[in-house]
């Protein structure tokens, strides 16, 4: 029985895509619920509210601490009306929520999201260009959300579309520079060439802008960690995917409290339902490639002392240790989307020119002078 | 007019102080724990936040609250309307239907002048104004602190003569919640009527 699937495996590899496609679906599908009903316990608790503790397994009495309520949630919107209003541009309209979140789901494509399960690396696409495949992935999320306030013929989405798209060219440079010190460090080609263990196959054949090379790179300890060395890049890095994602202080597409609900004021049911679930697919992929790049991926340094084997801080040799790297990700992407939440009820909305001021003023130069000082640095050593 | 902007330091034009600071007052409000005075006397022993639980938690109802109207009893037990339909005749909405007992004039008890057949409160069509409460020679009917009113159909907010007897019940709530002076007896037949004759000079 066995030996027949690893046959089918083996003659369709086609399938193990497949299949990790699926699982990372059905992993990322209840974390958007649950990063839902985590802003609002969050925010609830921050405003001194309790926030959603009723609903718990259906059928029953037994309240959990309210974790059926994305259930719920989900059920009402399926629910709802799908309400057309008249005078949209129809296929706009419909295209425009699903344009806005597909690229949050084909994000975690190239997102090392474990080390190995059994011979299997713990990735859907191991790409060489992953970080630049990403880049041009999450940038058209944007589309959706201009779409949307096009196709709504209606003020205040149409008025959240002008800021969205005013707001991705002011952000998106100054992401992209800030990324290029880590890769200045981590593709250096000395370091990998004398791997050993589990990481040399890990590596086989993986080109320098591949982000496992990343996640190899911080494995050592925890001060290789890319936020201890490049400590201006992660912070740039942090705001943009907060403008990336939309979440407040840069929420302007949305911004209910001035445009209604912004590009998806005309949405309703289901398709509302899609723009919010892509925004938190957008949030999570944010988080993970955060993770990805500054915090050392699925390693968890814990010293010689903690871990002499390297456990947590090698690819897994079992499939115990797989899943454990697996959980150590899920747990540091967790902890980013608890700071994007708690965020979200700290700081006022920025105008859209002082995020434009920001993006083009502030952290285009600083990236750039940190792409300097990085090769200088870098130089000096060598 | 010119308003003049504050001129910003360096540190504080770079954010973080204020970041700091967002950090420290959420987290300030996310762990406190403290209830609201509102609820403090009732509540008091466990820590929540300012959120009434609404259905375990309800709001003391004040005094003279007009809730759902209901029938109450005298303090022996006994049904006190008399069916004389005065609330029915005065009822804005028309919530209230009485069938009166007719010739023969059934009653439930010895010495007993005359009582409904059936006394009907559609819930659903009281406005809670309290003239039945007002006009009610018997003192039979009051509007007590009742305020969720629930029902699966429209037929379960029928309220009929038995439902509002026993909710309205013999217990001195209508008394107490309609008391002017505090003191808490028995609801007695003609006793604020006869407080009132007494008051008057040419009483004997």
């Amino acid at each position: 029985m066995l030996s027949f699937v690893t046959e089918i495996f083996v003659n369709y590899p086609w399938l193990i895509v497949l299949v990790k496609v699926l699982g990372v679906f059905a992993v990322i599908m209840p974390m958007v619920a649950y990063s839902v009903m985590a802003e609002r316990r969050i925010s609830a608790l921050i405003q001194d509210r309790i926030g959603p503790n009723r609903v718990g397994i259906p059928f029953t009495k037994v309240k959990i601490l309210g974790l059926g309520q994305p259930l719920a949630d989900g059920l009402k919107s399926f629910l709802k009306e799908d309400f057309t209003p008249a005078y949209v541009k129809r296929i706009f309209f419909w295209m425009a929520p699903a344009v806005s979140m597909i690229p949050s789901f084909v994000v975690f494509a190239v997102i090392p999201f474990g080390s190995f399960m059994g011979a299997q690396k713990m990735v859907i696409a191991d790409l060489n260009v992953g970080i630049l495949f990403t880049f041009g992935i999450v940038s058209l999320g944007v589309y959706g959300i201009v779409l949307a306030g096009y196709a709504s013929n209606s003020k205040y989405p149409f008025l959240g579309g002008i800021r969205s798209s005013a707001q991705m060219i002011s952000y998106e440079i100054a992401m992209g520079m800030a990324v290029v010190p880590v890769f200045m460090l981590a593709a250096d080609s000395a370091w990998q060439s004398n791997l050993t263990g589990t990481w040399k196959d890990y590596l086989d054949g993986v080109g320098l802008l591949n982000l496992s090379s990343v996640v190899a790179y911080q494995s050592d300890s925890l001060f290789s960690w890319m936020v201890f060395k490049q400590p201006i890049a992660f912070c740039i890095f942090l705001i943009a995917i907060f403008a990336e994602t939309n979440r407040l202080p840069f929420d302007m597409p949305e911004s209910e409290t001035e445009l209604v609900a912004g590009y998806n004021t005309e949405y309703s049911s289901m398709r509302f339902a899609l723009f919010f679930m892509g925004e938190y697919a957008a949030m999570i992929a944010g988080s993970a490639l955060m993770v990805v790049l500054f915090c050392g991926g699925w390693t968890l340094p814990l010293g010689v002392t903690l871990d002499p084997n390297g456990y947590f801080s090698t690819p897994a040799s079992s499939v115990i240790q797989g899943v454990l790297h697996m959980l150590v990700f899920i747990a540091k992407i967790a902890v980013f989307l608890v700071l994007m939440i708690w965020v979200r009820w700290m700081l006022p909305r920025f105008r859209y020119d002082q995020l434009m001021n920001i993006g083009w003023k502030r952290f285009l130069p600083v990236s750039l002078a940190n792409i300097i000082l990085t090769a200088v640095v870098l130089w000096i050593i060598a | 007019m010119k308003v003049e902007r504050a001129k910003l330091t360096w540190l504080e034009r770079l954010y973080i102080p204020s970041i700091l600071n967002g950090f420290k007052v959420t987290l300030r409000h996310f762990f406190s724990w403290k209830r609201s005075e509102v609820y403090a006397e009732k509540q008091s022993g466990y820590a929540a936040k300012l959120t009434m639980q609404y259905p375990e938690e309800k709001w003391p109802v004040p005094n003279g609250y007009r809730g759902a109207p209901y029938l109450v009893k005298d303090e022996d037990k006994n049904t006190k309307c008399v069916s004389c339909q005065l609330c029915e005749f005065v009822c804005p909405p028309k919530a209230i239907r009485i069938t009166p007992p007719g010739q023969s004039g059934e009653v439930d008890r010895e010495g007993a002048e005359k009582m409904p057949k059936e006394f009907d409160i559609n819930m659903l069509r009281c406005i809670y104004c309290g003239f039945c409460q007002e006009v009610c020679p018997e003192e039979a009917i009051y509007l007590l602190k009742d305020y969720a009113i629930t029902g699966e159909k429209r037929e379960d907010l029928i309220y009929n003569k038995e439902k509002l007897l026993s909710l309205g019940g013999k217990d001195k709530r209508a008394y107490d919640h309609h008391s002017q002076d505090g003191v808490t007896e028995g609801i007695k037949k003609w006793e604020k009527k006869t407080k009132e004759a007494k008051a008057q000079p040419e009483f004997h």
